[in-house]
Formats: C-alpha cells, sequence, structure tokens
C-alpha cells in the first residue's frame, strides 16, 4: 500500500492514483471475505464429515466434505438472497 | 495515506465499501448460525424442509436484531445515576 505519490494540496488526489487504490482495497475485501468463507466452510464440514480423525482423510470422508462444501455455498447463496430481499421489502415500506 | 483520507471521493468509497462489508459479515454470520440449526444431513441438495427452515432461520435474526433496538429505543431509560448509598458508594 506505501508507494503512493503524496497527493496536492486540498486533499484531492489524481484520478490515477485513486483508481489504483480503490482497486486495491476492493481486492482486500474481497480476499478477506474469501478467506472469512473458507475458514467457516472448513469448521463447519469438519464437524459434520470428520467423526474420528483417523490416520488419513479417507474417502467417504472426502465426499462428505466436497458435498458439504456445496451445501455450504448454496446456504451461503440462499441467506443472502433471503437477507437482500428482507431489505429490499423494509426499504420500500420506509418510502 | 492518511491524505487520501481527506480526498472527498474516497472517503465516499470507504464509507460505502464499509456498509457493504456490514451486510457481508452479517450474511456470514447468518449462515453459520442457521446451518447449525437447520442442516442436518449435507445431501445432494438443500431439500425443500432445510430451505424453509433456513428462511425462517434468517427472517427470525432479523426480527430479533429488530426487536432489540426497538425496543431498547422505546424503552424510557432507567434510572442509572447512581445513589450515593449503593454499595459502590456506601
Amino acid at each position: 500500500m506505501d508507494g503512493f505519490s503524496s497527493p496536492p494540496v486540498g486533499g484531492k488526489m489524481d484520478s490515477a492514483t485513486r483508481e489504483q487504490l480503490m482497486s486495491q482495497v476492493k481486492q482486500q475485501i474481497a480476499l478477506a471475505n474469501a478467506q472469512e468463507l473458507l475458514q467457516k466452510m472448513s469448521e463447519k464440514c469438519y464437524k459434520k464429515c470428520i467423526a474420528k480423525p483417523g490416520t488419513t482423510l479417507d474417502n467417504s470422508e472426502q465426499k462428505c466434505i466436497a458435498m458439504c462444501m456445496d451445501r455450504y455455498m448454496d446456504t451461503w447463496n440462499l441467506v443472502s438472497r433471503v437477507y437482500s430481499q428482507r431489505l429490499q421489502r423494509e426499504s420500500s415500506r420506509m418510502s | 495515506m492518511s491524505a487520501a483520507l481527506q480526498d472527498p471521493v474516497v472517503q465516499q468509497f470507504v464509507a460505502r465499501e464499509t456498509q457493504k462489508q456490514r451486510f457481508q459479515g452479517l450474511i456470514h454470520e447468518m449462515t453459520g448460525r442457521c446451518w447449525d440449526t437447520c442442516m442436518v444431513n449435507p445431501g445432494s441438495k438443500i431439500d425443500t424442509k432445510t430451505e424453509n427452515c433456513i428462511r425462517n432461520c434468517v427472517d427470525r435474526f432479523l426480527d430479533t436484531s429488530n426487536f432489540v433496538v426497538n425496543r431498547l429505543e422505546s424503552t424510557p431509560i432507567p434510572e442509572t445515576t447512581p445513589k450515593k448509598s449503593g454499595f459502590l458508594f456506601g
């Protein structure tokens, strides 16, 4: 994030620098969200699929984890759909 | 970096992204909670029963959050000014 030339007086940055800064921030946000999802997914699917941790991740456990990941993604999408429908409902009621 | 925060366009960007991230965070949170509540056995697809459970879970979670805020807002602030005779001051 360093290495930006200091913006001219008045707090205005030139637009190229600004664009670069904002796209870097967006990338970092996307990365943080992906990490959060991965971390939650691992935790939830470990809990569902690994009852007794053996010496390897066996075939049935791998299948279970794969399935679980897909359903977790589905759940994530469903939750965000329901939430955004709710937000729309409430904002139309307010106006 | 601090000079960037003086820039009005950047300020707007930060405000918007912060708001977006609050929604995102809540989605992560509700997904985790409703998964624990509703998902018994992750099968080849989400069945109707599970889907309804998740829908209700999200809506009730949001209702609860609204209820808490509304109740706190409408409840007159209780007299919390400590009386000098309480055990803290006795």
